[in-house]
């Protein structure tokens, strides 16, 4: 019984898998079929065609250049808001504590038209025009949500006594925070940029009330889609897929090196503690 | 240069909870000075007021001479080693020992020098690029003091430091602590809860109860003349024994209790009687002064010595301690012999300080 | 205040609160009572703007209502208001979007939480972010691919022989679920699987041991202990598929329209901002009223559904 489940387990795994990356391989083949229409069937021989169209297509790399340049100003300005979110509220308890912290989790739950339209009509009365500007706020406030969980989960594995040890030792707070906190934070800020950057890619709903004329990849294809949609979209998902997985194995990559020398490391500790027992 | 440090009628509120109560005491710059007590007796708030990181609601802390309230950890020229050593896992040895001096703009080369130099005086040698992980306790231990020591603090600060290791590395921590102090002549203030710790590496004792200091001197008048009875208990065994005092003359007195009147010394006050185990003598025959019968129930041999319970017609428990020098024979339970002591021995103390020692 | 003075000092103290109040109030709280504000105002051209015809009112809310449509509810007929309408289907359809993204994952959870070896735990994980760091647009363009007329479905299907001529699949509902579905099952997995993380191994040995078969396992010892992490689930997959304008827009025909949809033809092609603001808001509202609901019923909190 035990056996079959088991076995069990790992078939719907494995179907799992297939049913999330199926559609990304269909996806894909169509990149290389010689079609005017982004299908599969019928294949119409491989070709390379959608990717030189690609190449020439200067309205699609306007809007991926634009994308990136969107996400790089959330980035920026979403990590260290998120930081300082994270960092506030972990420093304070009682009732203001549930209060910002229920305030900072909500954007997250806020559906992404009620975020656009709000950013644009706030920013509206003030005068500031519709565009790229406001799509990058629109989507720091529900991003920095993330960066700020990210770097609070992380703050809890953050002895206070280092705090206090190095102001003990002279140094002065700003070099505290430099020298003792943000190294500690760095996986969670590092994890809060990358996943601010691929939120910020991702985005549409924010994006499309916000964006003024301007297109984001997302916008783009959406338009696209509605409008006649050539296969140079799929030679660019199929890139974008590319990009991901080389992304995803140099991470898996370092990790796995990190764990190893951390491993290596422990071990040393308490092959000293042994002999230290011995010793005395 | 090492400074004294004088905390004049100190007191410390948490709320309504007064956690140090109008302590006062000189600590002489150069001094190896421990606090002791039991858990919850203020010691710790004392070390973060001197540290910084509390302030006293009443009193004046000085260091060197100088008033320090209102300054911050960072400004006080006071180091801190923390219970759980604090020391930091993502730098390696050489740069946790060197921050004190990073923070002060000492160029990398000289810092390096300097904490390979300290590396060296605690004795840990090829250290200096390992990361705190691979340490044992013991040498993480010497990594605190050695980053403390780096600022060269006029006050060193050990907050519990050697609680978290085993019995035989804290014995021989202790003598290099006391080494290290003598070596660099810096002030020490110790705070433990361990007897023999603080008896064994101190200059002088403050011993602590409930925000209060009880007494304050060197290790030997600590345990040879307590002022009460919670500095005799806390510090060493007691035979207790309560009972009214009789005829008081010239320090000494009379004291009667249900197991017998007996003659102690009498320092101040009236309380109870205080007899140490290893001044109760076990003979076969009634003593001549302040002797009483018992018959044995427990002959428990520890290694260097042998201690003997016994308990008296009238139920009292009474315990001596024998040294084990191998001559006498080990008497065993069940035996009637008698428990006797001298009256320079026994103390009559009241129980615990009113107000400051 | 001032245990945060002592750990920071002042200068990084004020930084911190300065930041933070940049995000919250100038980034969220602001502009969404902009957005309360402005739905009860009606569009006016910029030189109206504050003059007499500026009045505050429901109008812009009661726009929803009129133009009536036959709604067929299971059998039952009956006529309501078109937006009305697709407002219904939209939250109907959402549930149906969290039921099937419970069952798809609740067993993937259970295996990985459980039956997977901690060493392979890693990679696994890795492979299943994969899909989700592709773009939403592009995995919803994939279905559309898919499920196009002559598309790799049909053809398959066929192939096999389980039908004999191509099935219309973009038509109504059904594609916007299966997409979102698609989309969004991952936000189902993950707070299944911490939920079922921290259930201790050994309850699920005692009950075996007593007897008990493994469905009533399930029932009973690990269905319950991981709520929280279905409430957390279930409240991102609705709350994403309500709101989601992507996975609808692409992949749907005219006979499936999703409620986002509505407010963006207000918006963007009618241009009354201050209609889209009240259509949006009450999209807001209902998805706040249904948080809390949940949130009651499971009786979890907000910190429970962060991620």
């Amino acid at each position: 019984m035990q056996f079959n489940r088991k076995f069990l387990g790992h078939l719907y795994m494995v179907l799992f898998l297939v049913y999330l990356l199926v559609p990304l391989a269909v996806m894909s083949g169509a990149a290389f079929n010689a079609s005017k229409l982004p299908t599969v069937i019928p294949w119409k021989g491989w070709t390379d065609q959608w990717f030189i169209a690609l190449y020439h297509d200067a309205r699609i790399w306007i809007a991926v250049r634009n994308t990136i340049l969107v996400a790089i100003a959330v980035v920026i300005i979403a990590v260290p808001v998120g930081a300082a979110g994270a960092i506030l509220v972990n420093s304070i308890s009682g009732r203001v504590r549930a209060i910002l912290y229920g305030m900072m989790v909500a954007p997250i739950l806020v559906p992404g038209v009620v975020i656009g339209i709000s950013t644009l009509l706030f920013w509206h009365q003030f005068s500031v025009g519709s565009g790229l500007h406001l799509s990058v706020l629109g989507q720091v406030s529900y991003i920095a949500s993330f960066v700020m969980l990210l770097v609070l989960a992380r703050l809890q594995s953050f002895d206070q006594g280092l705090e206090e040890a190095a102001l003990d030792l002279g140094a002065s707070h700003g070099q505290v925070l430099r020298r003792i906190l943000l190294p500690h934070l760095y996986p969670a800020l590092g994890a809060g940029a990358a996943i601010s950057f691929f939120q910020s890619i991702e985005n549409f709903n924010v994006t499309l009330f916000t964006r003024g004329g301007a297109d984001t990849l997302t916008v783009y294809v959406f338009s696209k889609v509605r409008s006649g949609i050539t296969p140079t979209i799929n030679a660019l998902a199929l890139l974008l897929i590319m990009v991901t997985l080389v992304l995803a194995i140099w991470y898996e990559i370092t990790r796995r090196r990190k764990a190893r020398i951390d491993a290596a490391r422990e071990a040393e500790g308490r092959r000293a503690e042994d002999a230290e027992l011995v010793a005395s | 240069m090492s400074a004294g440090i004088d905390l004049d009628n100190v007191c410390c509120d948490f709320g309504k909870f007064r956690a140090v109560d109008h302590v006062n005491v000189n600590i002489q710059p150069g001094e190896f000075f421990s606090f002791l007590g039991p858990s919850g007796c203020g010691k710790t708030t004392i070390l973060r007021m001197i540290s910084g990181f509390t302030e006293p609601t009443e009193g004046v802390i000085r260091i060197g001479g100088k008033d320090v309230r209102g300054q911050r950890p960072n400004q006080r020229p006071t180091a801190l080693i923390f219970q759980n050593l604090a020391l930091f896992p993502l730098m390696p040895i050489w740069e946790n020992i060197a921050f004190g001096l990073e923070v002060r703009g000492v160029d990398k080369v000289k810092r390096r020098a300097r904490a390979e130099e300290l590396l060296a005086l605690v004795d840990l040698h090829d250290s200096a690029d390992k990361m705190v992980s691979q340490l044992s306790g013991g040498q993480k231990q010497r990594v605190a003091i050695a980053r403390a020591l780096a600022v060269e603090p006029a006050v060193m600060l050990l907050d519990e430091p050697l609680s978290a290791l085993d019995l035989k590395l804290r014995q021989h921590m202790r003598a290099e602590l006391r080494a290290i102090q003598k070596r660099t002549g810096v002030t020490f203030i110790y705070i433990t809860h361990d007897q023999g710790e603080a008896l064994a590496m101190s200059d002088r004792v403050g011993v602590m109860s409930q925000g209060r200091l009880q007494q304050v001197a060197n290790p030997r008048d600590i345990y040879n003349n307590p002022v009460n009875g919670f500095v005799a208990s806390f510090v060493g065994e007691n035979n207790i024994f309560t009972g009214q005092v009789q005829n008081a003359a010239d320090g000494m007195a009379s004291f009667a209790t249900p197991t017998g009147t007996f003659r102690a010394r009498l320092p101040g006050a009236a309380g109870k009687l205080y007899v140490r185990p290893e001044h109760m003598v076990l003979q076969a025959t009634p003593g001549a002064e302040n002797s009483v019968a018992v018959t044995l129930t427990e002959v428990a041999f520890e290694g260097n010595f042998v201690s003997v319970h016994g308990v008296t017609d009238g139920g009292k428990t009474m315990v001596a301690e024998l040294r084990n020098d191998g001559s006498a024979a080990i008497p065993s339970a069940g035996a009637k012999m008698h428990m006797a002591f001298e009256a320079r021995n026994a103390a009559i103390l009241p129980d615990s300080a009113t107000a400051g020692a | 205040m001032n245990d945060l003075l002592r750990r920071y000092g002042k200068g990084l103290t004020w930084t911190f609160i300065g930041l933070t109040f940049f995000w919250l109030i100038i980034l969220v709280v602001l502009p969404d009572f902009k957005l309360l504000e402005s739905s009860f105002r009606p569009y006016l051209p910029v030189v109206d703007v504050g003059g007499p015809k500026d009045v505050y009112s429901f109008n812009n809310y009661l726009q929803i209502f009129g133009n009536e449509v036959d709604f067929n509810f299971f059998g039952l007929h009956f006529p309501l208001a078109a937006r009305v309408k697709v407002f219904v289907l939209t939250i109907f359809y959402s549930g149906v979007v969290t039921l099937i993204t419970f069952v798809l994952a609740y067993p993937l959870s259970f295996y990985l939480a459980k039956v997977v070896s901690p060493k392979s735990l890693p990679t696994l994980f890795l492979l299943l972010f994969v899909p989700l760091w592709v773009s939403e647009v592009l995995r919803s363009f994939a279905w559309y691919i898919i499920l196009t007329l002559k598309g790799p479905l049909n053809v398959f299907l066929m192939t096999i022989g389980v039908i004999s001529k191509e099935i219309r699949w973009i038509d109504g509902y059904s594609p916007v679920v299966v997409t979102l579905v698609y989309a969004y099952v991952l936000f189902m997995l993950f707070p299944l699987y911490n939920a079922m993380q921290s259930l201790d191994s050994n309850q699920i040995e005692a009950a075996d041991d007593l007897g008990a078969p493994w469905w009533r396992i399930h029932l009973r010892v690990i269905l319950p202990h991981c709520k929280p992490g279905i409430a957390s689930g279930a409240v991102m997959v609705f709350m994403l598929s309500a709101g989601s304008l992507l996975v609808p827009a692409i992949i749907n025909s005219t006979t499936g329209n999703w409620f986002t949809q509505t407010i963006q033809g207000i918006m963007l092609e009618g241009q009354d901002w201050n209609a889209g603001a009240a259509f949006a808001f009450m999209l807001l509202l209902f998805c706040t009223i249904a948080v809390s609901v949940a949130m009651r019923v499971f009786r979890v909190s907000l910190s429970d559904i962060a991620k």
